[in-house]
């Protein structure tokens, strides 16, 4: 006989509850997770860079996870700023879930997350399938770079609309690239109204200090 | 394109909840995607065929309701649906809010399934 089954269960089910666990550890560990997520070129690794070595000048304990289809050349750029950094090969994967994070927090040489104030997860560079996947972060953000069209968060609403923060990278060079600063502003606005929107150069320092002052802000919250 | 991922976590949480039925095959799997779970829906089902070869899925349809946004509306104290993803704002009365009440979905409703071979083997052995 034909017979109906509910079954009413999220189809990333394993991937969220591995993802509830993980933002169980973080909390009780005290350190504040952020997972930053954007086109290929936008200037994550960039920005992550500049991030890891001026928490550490103030201070600061961090440490970065970082993802990528192939290579560990990012984890060698990040690891030139003195913090912690490992590496997740995907090996064609689209994206970073759950799992991925837990393997790669156990047996981390180093690194307990007890002994971190912030830990950075850079996602694999891609606007859509990452936005699928909880990695238990406290903050999700959202890169952008003046390079790229100012449309981008009306193309990629899923992302923009899930990200607790928005940064707009390689600010130095707004305006030989013709950067229409009040559209692009107005389109992240128009996804995620009322989001935090930093304005940002990783070589200059342009936007840091806020960028800074937002990190400790959010990890003296007592949620955490 | 992570849509393989997503009909591969389809097809090993359908084939768990077949246990409680032996023998039962697949005839429907029913999802519900939102608006915005960033799932394309043909993807899927060019997926579909493959994943479930030589699984209890073999030959089964996938149907998918694709469930819009539904955002609270803070100024008119009301749950609003939008028409689309482009603008999170009360097409009442304009305000933008952020507060999504519906639109992420990425769930198996039901399954319809046939044991009428489950039913007779179980005959048998009796």
């Amino acid at each position: 006989m034909t017979r109906i089954v509910e079954l009413r269960q999220g189809i990333l089910k394993k991937n969220d509850e591995l993802a509830r666990g993980l933002r169980e550890r973080y909390g009780a560990a005290g350190v504040l997770v952020l997972n930053l997520v954007s086109s290929p070129g936008t200037g994550k690794t960039a920005f992550l860079e500049r991030t890891l070595r001026e928490l550490r000048a103030g201070g600061a304990r961090a440490a970065a996870l970082v993802g990528d289809l192939e290579t560990d050349n990012d984890a060698r750029r990040l690891a030139a700023s003195g913090a912690p950094v490992r590496q997740i090969n995907t090996h064609g994967i689209c994206h970073l879930d759950a799992e991925m994070i837990d393997r790669h927090l156990i047996g981390w040489e180093g690194v307990e997350l007890g002994g971190l104030d912030y830990l950075f997860i850079e996602n694999v560079g891609n606007l859509v399938c990452p936005s699928s996947y909880d990695l238990g972060e406290k903050i999700r953000v959202a890169l952008l770079s003046v390079t790229e069209g100012e449309d981008k968060p009306l193309k990629y609403p899923t992302l923009f609309n899930s990200a607790d923060a928005a940064v707009i990278t390689k600010i130095d060079i707004a305006e030989p690239c013709g950067f229409d600063r009040a559209t692009a502003l107005g389109n992240i606005q128009e996804i995620r109204p009322g989001i935090r929107i930093f304005e940002t150069s990783a070589k200059t320092g342009a936007g840091m200090a806020e960028w800074l002052e937002y990190l400790s802000e959010a990890r003296g919250q007592k949620e955490l | 394109m992570h849509e393989l991922s997503i009909v591969s976590s389809i097809v090993d949480t359908v084939t768990e909840s077949l246990a409680a039925y032996p023998g039962a095959r697949v005839q429907e799997v029913r999802l519900r995607i939102g608006a915005l779970a960033s799932v394309v829906v043909d993807s899927l089902e060019f997926c579909w065929g493959i994943a479930i070869e030589g699984t209890a899925l073999e030959g089964s349809r996938l149907v998918v309701t694709t469930v819009p946004v539904v955002m609270h509306c803070a100024a008119c104290d009301a749950d609003v649906e939008l028409d689309g993803v482009q603008s999170f704002r009360c097409p009442r009365c304009g305000e933008p809010s952020s507060d999504l009440r519906q639109g992420r979905e990425l769930e198996i409703d039901s399954i319809e399934i046939d044991d009428e071979i489950a039913t007779e083997t179980a005959g048998v052995k009796a």
